[in-house]
């Protein structure tokens, strides 16, 4: 064990952190927009909303993250008018396809949790607000949402341990977030062991945090009985 | 536009179905090693032996909180001295090199081994205790008291478990592309800048990804239903 090399590597490896932090955070957020329109289409009721939607899902949780990368990344570019589209400047950058590629994955994921935790709101609570003469819009905003937000919060919190885990795979794509600088410095110094034991802390006590918060919200938000 | 595709020296398509096999082949090798190694934890989570424990609830944990990607890292570049160094105990002294399958089916089984883990123990525990104090009443031990009376009963509950950790473990396999095994992901990614037609071969690297999830979905649902013979209600849907 070369504790003096894992000491040095540690100050390097954390400049990664900012990257890999601010790509989760950023595609979370615009996966969760996504999420919930998935979502609201698949229980629609409308099968030109529902059918696309479900496709969706199941397109994305049928093929490995890496492939979607790939396909993003060098799949798009081949054809020359994307490649004079006004897109061409963000999907030419790794960093946009590794955002771009993340937002769809934890989209199509969320949207289930998002659904279930929809599904999930009884009835009664439905019928009870129509009887206090709340219109629909604010029968989902007010009763609905809360209760959702409750109910999707535990397996949401997974998700979000699943998007950490999953953003070091744009490393691959060239960005040099904490897997990719661990990479860079095992082929160098050759010392797997040792700067996986450095990379995985950080990336254990990362996803350590979001547990904590992930509780706290938990009980700040209270606990809802179905029934 | 699909000429690509042709069998033969000229085409891509018997390559991408090496590739498909290859990928089918080394998530088999990975489930069935990481069931196995989720039987091993299981039975440490379920004993009450407290370093067993510990041991095993640090496995599952780094698993699941450690990107995959590491964990193929550290098997790619430290497996062969790993081994190297268990073999030179023995008094081996020889260079040994692992190949990118036995890396890939050991890293991703590693992987797998987690979720099997907490699939298995979930399961036995949901036998009912009934079925453990019957089968020792009945004086069954061993084979007539475990491959009998208990496995039958967590086969069928961890089977639907089972299924999910397969399908993870089939997108994992992915990754092992960075190891150079030639499975879909690599073969498409070797068609792709030979042909510089990236979005074709992406995209049918997409259909055998889904192809094979379907039907093994299908086989999985068909095992499903003979494991729950007997059983009134097969679940929901």
């Amino acid at each position: 064990m070369r504790f003096e090399l894992m000491y040095e590597s540690f100050f390097k490896i954390i400049e990664g952190i900012p990257l890999t932090l601010q790509v989760v955070s950023i595609s979370t957020a615009l996966g969760l927009v996504l999420a919930i329109i998935v979502a609201l289409m698949r229980i629609s009721g409308r099968k030109s909303m529902s059918i696309p939607a479900y496709y969706f899902v199941y397109l994305i949780r049928g093929t490995p993250l890496l492939l979607q990368l790939y396909f993003v990344y060098y799949g798009l570019g081949q054809f020359s008018f994307i490649r004079e589209s006004i897109l061409w400047p963000i999907l030419k950058e790794p960093y946009w396809c590794g955002i771009i590629t993340l937002t769809i994955s934890t989209g199509a994921y969320s949207s289930e949790i998002i659904r279930g935790g929809i599904l999930s709101v009884s009835k009664n609570f439905i019928e009870a607000s129509g009887a206090l003469g709340l219109n629909k819009i604010k029968t989902f905003l007010l009763i609905t949402l809360p209760i959702t937000v409750r109910q999707a919060l535990p397996a949401y919190g997974n998700e979000l341990i699943l998007m950490v885990k999953a953003s070091s795979l744009i490393s691959i794509i060239t960005l040099m977030e904490i897997t990719g600088i661990a990479r860079t410095i095992i082929s160098k110094t050759y010392a797997p062991v040792e700067i996986f034991l450095v990379a995985g802390s950080i990336y254990l006590i990362i996803n350590f945090i979001i547990v904590l918060a992930v509780g706290l919200a938990e009980r700040k938000f209270g606990t809802v009985k179905a029934n | 536009m699909f000429e690509v595709f042709s069998f033969g020296s000229s085409g891509w398509g018997d390559e991408m179905l090496m590739g498909a096999l290859m990928t089918v082949l080394v998530s088999a090798s990975s489930l069935l090693l990481g069931i196995l190694i989720g039987i091993i934890f299981a039975a440490c989570k379920l004993s009450n032996i407290f370093i067993l424990k510990i041991i095993a609830n640090t496995y599952t944990t780094i698993i699941r909180g450690i990107p995959e990607l590491l964990v193929i890292y550290l098997l790619f570049f430290g497996g062969s001295g790993a081994v190297m160094y268990i073999a030179k105990i023995f008094g081996y002294d020889g260079y040994i090199e692992l190949n990118a399958f036995t890396i890939g089916t050991i890293a991703v089984g590693a992987i797998s081994g987690a979720y099997s883990t907490e699939v298995i123990r979930g399961a036995v525990n949901s036998v009912h205790k009934g079925q453990f104090e019957a089968g020792k009443t009945l004086g069954l031990n061993g084979y007539g008291f475990y491959g009998r009376v208990i496995f039958p009963q967590v086969a069928r509950i961890a089977l639907p478990g089972i299924g999910n950790v397969w399908q993870i473990t089939l997108k994992d396999t992915a990754l092992i592309s960075v190891t150079g095994l030639v499975e879909i992901m690599r073969q498409s990614r070797i068609a792709a800048g030979s042909t510089h037609e990236p979005f074709i071969f992406y995209t049918a690297a997409i259909i055998l990804y889904l192809v094979i999830t379907r039907l093994s979905n299908i086989l999985f649902d068909k095992a499903e239903n003979t494991y729950s013979k007997g059983f009134v209600s097969k679940g929901v849907l």
